[in-house]
This record gives C-alpha cells, structure tokens and sequence, in this order.
C-alpha cells in the first residue's frame, strides 16, 4: 500500500512545495475549472501529495493567528543578523591547529606542588583547576597538575582528558605525555594516550604540540581545522576529521559512546575500555559489521540486547564476558 | 507493498474525518517524530522523506480505521519504517533501537495546558516569520497581517504578482516546517 522509501528519496520537498503553491493559488481566491481539474489530479497522484497539501493549508491557516501580532511588529532584518552568530561562532569552534617541536625533559620530574587526579575504568571526572580551566577525565586516567606563577603543568600518565583551557598570556599551559608537549594558547583538545600512541585532537583556538622521536629528531607538524594529530614513538600522522566525528569521540563526556559506520569489533573494543564487563566478538564474520548509534557507555548489556533483537546475533553472558556470536 | 495508492481512494466523505484526525492529532506530532527519525538520518532532506513517508502510510490506514491512540500508531509504523530501513543497510542504529523501547514511556507524558500550547504556536510563528527572508517575509506580512491583495502587494513592492505568488509559496513552505517542529527542533539542539 506504501510506496516504498527509494523511490521517495529527496522528493518530500518537492511535493512540499508543490503544496505550497496549491495553498496560495487558493488563498483568497478560487480556482478556476481548469484549475481545479489539475488540482484535482495532483491531489489524485498520491498520498503524499494529499497529506502535503492538508500540512501546507493547516500551517498557512494558524497563521492567520499572527494578525494578533499586529500591534508588536518588530524591525526587519535586525533579527537574522542575530541569528547568525551563533553560527560564526560555531564556525569558530571547528577551528583548530597544532604544531610538534621538540619535548622538554625537563618537565617530566615531578613537583612538589603537584596534584593527583585519577579514574576508575567506567568513570569520567570533571575537575576545575584554581586558574579556572576545566579537565574531564575520562575512563582509566591518571594525570598531575602543577600550577606555579611561571607555568601550568600537566603530566598525563594514561588515559584521555578534555581540556578547556583559560589563556593566560605570561603563564603557559603545557600538557607533557609520553615525550611529547602541547602548549595551549587558549584552546579546548582532547588528548588520548593509549600503550605508547598520543593523539590529540584540536577543537577551538590554537596549540603548538613539541615532540621527539626514538632518535631524536624533532617533528613539528601545523594542523588546519579538523586534523588530528597522532604521534607514537617514531612516528607522526596527521588526518582531518569533521567536527562532528571530532564531538562524537567526546561522547563520553556526556557518558555515551557514540559510533557511525564502526565496525562492530572496533565497537566493541571502545565499549571495554569502559567496562569490566568485556565484549568478545566469537564470529569473525561479524566483526566488520557496520555499526551506527549512541548508546550508554556502561551498558554493554543494552547493546549486547539490540543486537540480539535487530539482527538475531547470539549474545550469550559468561562470567564478566558477554560473547557475540552468529 | 510497493504499490500505489488508488487513484480517488480519498474521494468519499471519510477523507474529511482523516484530514481533521491527521491536522489535529498527527502533524503536532512533528517535532518528535522528525527527532526521532534523525537518529536514522542525519540529512535533513532524508529526515522528511521519511516523515513523508510515515504521514503516508499512517493515513491511508486511517482511511480503513481511524486509531484511538494517534501518538502510539505514528511511532509504531515510524518504528517499523525505522526497522526496515536497519535491516536493508545492516547497519545497527543503536539509539534508534534504545529509543524504541522508550517509546511506551513517552507515549505516557501528560498533554500541555492548552493555553501554554497557543502561547506556544504563537511564539514559534512569530519565530518562523522572522526567519523569512526578508523580501518574501515582507509579502507574507502584507497578506496574512494587513490582509492586502496581490495587486496591492504587487505595486507597494514594485514586482509582478507572480513574484508575490512565488514569495508567499516560499513563506507557506517554511511557516509550515517551522510551525510543525522542523525550526523548533533546530533551534533546541543549536
């Protein structure tokens, strides 16, 4: 009876419009027979357009509600170009740069002002720092804090954290992890050290990241909007990210995990950084699988669940594993 | 499944019942459902095929039985649209399953205080006005607030009545997405 999805691709608007001009051609006025016979005809095309016409026709008569709003007439124009800030400044936040120099030793020894902060596997953390920057700690982190009148030091030992940094122009912030250095110059980055790999990824403002390889040649690497930088001991990547992948790996800020196109092993590999409860993926086979979707990140049972409705894929608990299988 | 709906099938007076059905109870409903149905697609474009779509199937149902639960029935055949769609992509849209099983809560949630409702309508019209460009926002202003004609319309702006004709269709198009949730559902996520 429904005519089927494919064939509607892009179409909505159209016949919207299409709607559209049918209202006003009968706004204050009728058709004449001519008219009429067309409009009879489109109608008669199909439900779409039928259903189109009554959403066009009812929006256009509640607005018959706005002669109410008369007497309270505002400026024209000058409430567009309000609206376009926001924009700009959301523009603004996709910004993003880094650089790779050299890594200062010095750095690594600890402070004697230091503080500790530090998550469980499962747990996030925000702290705010005395200088008025925030850290969000995700899942399995530890890192230092160190502020003195010169500089603010962070050391992130393993983890991810999220920083929004409060620029100070004569006192830098600096995070140092696994030999490498990024000094903010008023930012929001993410940076995730896991077993020898750094990555950080920029959000808004500018950051210089110093690094030294295993045998000592530095790198510097400049970042346009949207790259990620990825150093591991000897080597440095770069690639461009859209701001949205780039809000969909903070994710867990918000406590969820958030996938588009994953496959499902490396689905599960991101759900048991966050849990004890360890997802393994018995059928090779479905490891490619690709996978969309914004789920708890301390729920491997609800995806464990979905899977098992939508796709008719084995989940089976064993202990502190849930195994996936065909 | 793929065929299309008889040609007159609205023609007899059961037409009229569905229209009021789907005005009164189903397009209210917009905000939720295109909410809904992004967590599938992200393009807009694909979001209102796929309302479209929903509309469709929902009221030529209608046509047989009008539902007692209008709210239940239009998230049931959008969960099922939801569903097929997963299942010819194999893709797991893992929110839109989550969100399934809430539905039979959100189902529950008291209706808002009439008066908040019009206060409501009024405020997302003024917004959708606003949003207008302004050439077409003034042409919608002259018809719908001071009532001109075309011609009227046509000589204060010093453009033919088909441009007017063209403006006005612009703005219908965009009050009727602003009003039923398109606009609405944007701003709250900006």
């Amino acid at each position: 009876m429904s005519v089927s999805i494919e064939d509607n691709l892009a179409e909505a608007k159209r016949i919207k419009y299409e709607a559209g001009v049918w209202v006003e051609r009968q706004d204050g006025r009728a058709l004449c027979d001519e008219e009429k016979a067309e409009f009879e005809a489109w109608l008669d095309a199909s439900t779409a357009h039928r259903v189109a016409y009554w959403r066009a026709d009812a929006a256009w008569s509640s607005a018959n509600r706005l002669s109410a709003l008369r007497a309270i007439e505002t400026p024209r124009g000058e409430s567009r170009l309000r609206r376009l800030w926001p924009l700009l400044t959301r523009a603004i936040a996709g910004a993003f740069a880094a650089a790779l120099l050299v890594g200062g030793a010095a750095y690594y020894f600890p402070r004697d002002s230091e503080q500790t902060y530090a998550t469980a596997t499962g747990e996030h953390r925000a702290i705010a720092l005395e200088d008025g920057t925030k850290i969000t700690l995700n899942t399995d982190t530890v890192l230092h804090a160190s502020l003195t009148r010169r500089e603010r030091l962070i050391r992130l030992d393993h983890g991810e954290a999220f920083f929004q940094v409060k620029h100070e122009t004569d006192r830098p912030f600096i995070v140092m992890v696994a030999g490498h250095k990024v000094t903010d110059l008023g930012t929001k980055f993410l940076i995730r050290a896991d077993s020898g790999e750094l990555e950080v990824a920029l959000m808004e403002g500018r950051a210089r990241l110093d690094t030294v390889d295993s045998w000592l040649q530095q790198h510097s690497a400049v970042m346009v909007p949207g790259d990620v930088v990825m150093a591991t001991g000897n080597s440095l990547s770069r690639v461009t990210q859209t701001v949205r992948e780039m809000n969909n790996a903070l994710g867990w800020q918000r406590g969820v995990i958030v996938f588009y196109r994953t496959p499902l092993s490396e689905a599960a590999a991101e759900f048991n950084r966050y849990n004890k409860e360890k997802i393994v993926i018995a059928s090779t086979s479905l490891r490619a699988l690709p996978i969309n979707g914004t789920l708890a990140a301390n729920d491997p049972q609800q995806f464990a669940r979905v899977l098992r409705n939508l796709f008719n894929i084995q989940a089976q608990t064993r202990g502190e594993e849930i195994v996936i299988s065909r | 499944m793929d065929t299309k709906p008889d040609q007159g099938m609205f023609a007899d007076g059961d037409a009229a019942a569905v229209r009021r059905w789907f005005v009164r109870e189903v397009l209210p409903l917009e905000a939720a459902l295109t909410q809904f149905l992004r967590r599938l697609r992200r393009n807009k474009d694909d979001v209102d095929d796929l309302c479209q779509d929903v509309y469709v199937r929902v009221c030529e149902a209608a046509l047989k039985e009008i539902p007692r639960s209008a709210k239940s029935f239009v998230f049931t055949v959008a969960r099922n649209l939801v569903l097929d769609e997963m299942r010819r992509e194999h893709i797991v849209p893992i929110d839109a399953a989550s969100d399934l099983e809430l539905l039979g809560i959100a189902a529950e949630t008291p209706a808002p205080d009439q008066s908040v409702i019009a206060r409501e309508e009024l405020r997302l019209l003024q917004a959708a006005l606003d949003d207008l460009p302004p050439r077409c926002r003034e042409a919608v202003v002259m018809r719908k607030i001071e009532d001109l004609s075309r011609r009227e319309i046509a000589a204060r702006m010093n453009i033919a009545e088909k441009t007017v004709s063209r403006h006005i269709t612009e703005g219908i198009c965009a009050l009727a997405d602003a009003f039923y949730g398109g606009l609405a559902e944007e701003r709250r996520q900006a």
